[in-house]
């Protein structure tokens, strides 16, 4: 479990509304078994056009492989300040990773999605591994990922 | 110190070296199977553009090409929602097999680098390459401080066991296993931040692309213009976003491609730093260097034989160490023996003569030479036991003894007297011995007896030698200490063939058969001396005992263990305890004996000429060479013997071998016949013919007794003065071999 506070970095860089209150969010990803060496994951927002908006946490320590998580490099252009302090380890083939984060209760049910980006040694690279709108409603239901993602799920509290 | 560098790493190491080695070897031959599947376009041939526009057309939803270095294409796609990998000819775009790399190597590899356990397996790792590095560079210059320098290091490896494997084995393999361990070495310190990592050649993302329709990928220039053999990656845009790029990497550099104008954007060539990080990596793993990498691999596969060797080695080292200690005082001692040792073999004499010096009421001073005192007040002798290193050096615990002599002060009346060991194979045979003789000579003291020198730790010789000091001395001196006591095995006696009696040098071939004893459980169960034959050749060395001796002769074989029996040559000498013991032995008789390798005589084999040369039964090994010779090589042979009607040793055999051609040429001399010629007069009859053969890279190998032996090397010299040659030279390349007795 990992408890950071998120809602400074994202509501400063998002401009959001000064009375904004901060949420807990966590998020259940889930990895197939899929025959390889530890994933690297990237969580972040993006608008409904899926435009990066912000990182929510990335598994993996070695930053020269980022760039294999396409969508969240593209959009973040791997500012070192988009994600620092929101770094762990890889996750390894059939495990699952938590991660709860305090989120701005603005950006719920506000057009926002949470994508997840993967990559492992020697295998593909997956763009959108994961597409969820980030609702009230879609609180605690599972999206089955394209890549090495079995399931994702958030729960707002 | 360097022996202690190089020893402890590789005691240490040498169990987790062998699953670095082991996983190496397999992951070395992947390069190369990689390359055998591969289809490589002509350069030239096909640009990156014709290659997308092929792939796509079988794969409409590709995301990602990838050519691994070895030229294999792997495009990954998604079909129906559902991703999917295929390996595809890059000439067609057609699919070869589904992508699936091999769960099996992709553990070998984690083993390889991290003993599976991550970072923790991977810093293990490193430590371990670093070691090896450390083990490579101790081991050339220790091998180059045996061999007598840097230039003489590739010449023929005297000795024989395990420290002549390791050497061999390790002088093949050294370039390889310091690549592997230097780029190894390299990597590990990159990973872990003790160098800097090379900037990665990272463009950033474009900030503004034109956003127009995306036009097909056959048609984009910045594609057109890269070679399809330069491609590492291009990663396809995310379908339906007009914003989004081509990423494409190749061997040159990286960039990203507008997908409606096909400009190139952000290119960045990879710079030095990264270059260089890219080829250490490809000189470890061989990646794309299918030929180094099987290179690397055989390298590797020495490894196992290498810790083996070197763990026996350090432990016939350490155990034949220990002893008796250094006994008396400097200042009561009335004897003092100083040892000069390497490998720790003639402190195993030296306990002996120290104990039997004590049984005749001695007091004993015992120690390295390199301890040698300022003085010896109360010593009346000072022996001094030595072998040689390389070529002509002091060995390890003698290294100071020549600087520290210096300030030696000896007392009225020390004697002193010098035993040699060493290996008459090396070219300078006991050297470090006899400069340490002269030495002493010219530092004033009195010699009590010439410097002997001792063959492969002869005990015949080294208690002849006792008896002789005894006698000066005027105390019996019987020395027993046997180096190696050998596993001695029954024989039993089926054949014998007599010459010479006439003549006065009664000669015999005797022919044993090895007696099958009962193999117990253990040997059933393990395999073990199935034929109890132990492994001989013709030239190895047969020990036996009279009865009633401890100390055993050596008779050179004149058999192989493939002939299935076990052949010797023996002249009966005049009061010869053994010979005569020999001699006496009727068929059915049994012996017991042991086999003694010396791989240091063996002809080279292959399409060099070998020139064989021996007197009396000295040609019982020689025979046993030409027996052995059926890859028909020209050899060619000069006897001498006393008459051609009574000591013509193996001359029905010898008229067969000429027949069928494994013998070339055939030159006899008899002392005692009409012609009145010896071996020598046979050689120099031939002398031109001789010439020539040395002139095409002839090795020539010599067996009889000592005079013989001098006198033909005379000969030889004199053969090889019109080449600018003489015999100390070709016996440095290996081509001079003698075994003499």
């Amino acid at each position: 479990m990992k408890n950071i506070l998120f809602a400074l970095g994202l509501a400063t860089a998002m401009a959001l509304p000064a009375y904004a209150q901060a949420r807990e969010v966590t998020f259940t990803t889930q990895l197939s078994n899929y025959g390889g060496d530890g994933a690297y994951l990237a969580l972040y927002l993006t608008d409904a056009d899926g435009q990066y908006q912000g990182t929510l946490w990335i598994a993996g320590q070695k930053s020269k492989y980022y760039k294999h998580l396409r969508g969240w490099a593209r959009g973040s252009g791997m500012n070192k300040a988009e994600y620092d302090g929101l770094t762990g380890a890889s996750v390894t083939s059939g495990r699952t990773q938590n991660v709860t984060l305090e989120l701005d209760d603005a950006l719920i049910d506000a057009g926002y999605q949470v994508r997840v980006d993967t990559a492992v040694e020697d295998m593909r690279d997956n763009r959108s591994d994961v597409v969820a709108p980030l609702t009230t409603e879609g609180s605690g239901k599972s999206v089955a990922g394209r890549g090495y993602v079995q399931s994702f799920v958030y729960n707002l509290k | 110190m360097l022996r202690k560098l190089h020893g402890w790493p590789g005691l240490v190491a040498a169990l987790l070296l062998l699953v670095l080695a082991t996983t190496g070897v397999v992951l070395s031959v992947v390069p190369a199977i990689e390359r055998a599947g591969a289809t490589i376009p002509p350069t030239g041939e096909i640009s990156v553009a014709d290659l997308s526009e092929r792939v796509v057309a079988h794969y409409p939803g590709t995301e990602q090409i990838q050519r691994s270095l070895s030229g294999e294409v792997v495009v990954y796609y998604s079909r129906d929602g559902q991703p999917g990998a295929d390996l595809v000819n890059p000439l067609t775009g057609e699919s070869l097999a589904p992508y699936q790399p091999s769960a099996f190597l992709r553990w070998v590899k984690n083993l390889h680098r991290s003993f599976l356990l991550d970072d923790a397996g991977r810093m293990l790792a490193g430590g371990l390459a670093v070691m090896m590095l450390l083990l490579c560079l101790s081991g050339m210059f220790l091998l180059a401080r045996r061999m007598g320098g840097w230039k003489a290091i590739l010449k023929p490896i005297a000795g024989s066991g395990s420290p002549r494997i390791h050497a061999e084995l390790a002088r093949f393999a050294v370039i390889g296993l310091l690549l592997s361990a230097l780029t190894g070495s390299y990597m590990s310190a990159v990973r872990f931040g003790l160098l800097p990592e090379a900037a990665a050649a990272e463009p950033s993302f474009p900030a503004e692309v034109s956003g127009g329709t995306p036009a097909p990928v056959s048609s984009l220039i910045a594609l057109k213009n890269v070679d399809a053999n330069e491609l590492r990656e291009l990663v396809f845009p995310y379908p339906n976003d007009p914003s989004d790029v081509y990423s494409l990497s190749t061997t040159q550099g990286s960039g990203f491609v507008d997908q409606a104008t096909g400009e190139l954007l952000q290119y960045q060539p990879r710079s030095a730093g990264n270059q260089l990080q890219h080829w250490m990596i490809r000189l470890h793993t061989g990646e794309g260097l299918w030929w180094l990498g099987l290179i690397l691999g055989v390298a590797a596969l020495t490894v196992p034989a290498l810790s083996f060797t070197g763990l026996q080695v350090w432990w016939q080292r350490r155990s034949s160490s220990v002893g008796l200690g250094e006994g008396a005082g400097i200042e009561v001692a009335d004897a003092v023996i100083l040892v000069g040792s390497e490998g720790n073999t003639t402190w195993g004499f030296a306990r002996d003569l120290q104990k039997k010096l004590n049984q005749a009421g001695k007091k004993v001073h015992c120690a390295p030479m390199n301890d040698l005192a300022k003085r010896y007040p109360q010593a009346s002798v000072l022996f001094v036991l030595t072998s040689t290193y390389g070529d002509g050096d002091a060995p390890s615990s003698a290294s100071q003894f020549m600087t520290r002599l210096e300030h030696f002060q000896a007392n009225d009346g020390l004697e002193f007297v010098v035993l040699g060991f060493g290996d008459q194979q090396f070219p300078k045979f006991c050297q470090y011995a006899l400069d340490v003789d002269a030495a002493l000579s010219s530092k004033g003291l009195q010699q009590m007896e010439l410097v002997t020198r001792i063959d492969r730790g002869s005990a015949i010789q080294f208690r002849e030698w006792g008896e002789a000091i005894g006698e000066r001395m005027g105390i019996s001196l019987a020395l027993t200490h046997n180096p190696a006591p050998a596993a001695t095995a029954e024989f039993e006696l089926v054949e014998r063939v007599d010459y010479g009696v006439a003549v006065n040098a009664p000669t015999s071939i005797l022919r044993f058969r090895p007696l099958q004893d009962r193999r117990n459980l253990w040997q059933v169960l393990s395999f073990r001396s199935r034929s109890n034959m132990p492994s001989f050749e013709a030239g190895d060395l047969f020990g036996v005992a009279p009865p009633g001796d401890n100390t055993a002769r050596l008779y050179s074989l004149a058999s192989s263990a493939s002939d299935g029996q076990l052949e010797i040559c023996v002249r009966k000498q005049t009061n010869g305890l053994c010979s005569g013991y020999l001699h006496n032995l009727k068929p059915g008789d049994r012996i017991t004996g042991f086999i003694q390798q010396n791989p240091g005589f063996r002809p080279a084999g292959g399409a060099t000429p070998i020139i064989l040369v021996g007197a009396g039964a000295g040609i019982g090994p020689l025979a046993g060479f030409i027996r052995k010779n059926t890859d028909l090589s020209p050899m060619y042979l000069y006897w001498g013997g006393r008459n051609p009607q009574s000591d013509f040793l193996y001359q029905p055999e010898l008229g067969g071998y000429l027949d069928d051609h494994r013998l070339t040429g055939l030159n006899t001399a008899f002392s005692r016949s009409a012609e009145k010629a010896y071996v020598q007069d046979a050689i120099l009859a031939d002398e031109t013919a001789l010439r020539q053969l040395i002139e095409k890279g002839a090795q020539v190998l010599v067996c009889g007794g000592r005079d013989m032996a001098s006198g033909v090397g005379q000969v030889f010299d004199s053969i090889l003065k019109p080449l600018h040659m003489d015999v100390d030279e070709l016996r440095a390349e290996g081509r001079y071999l003698e075994d003499v007795y």
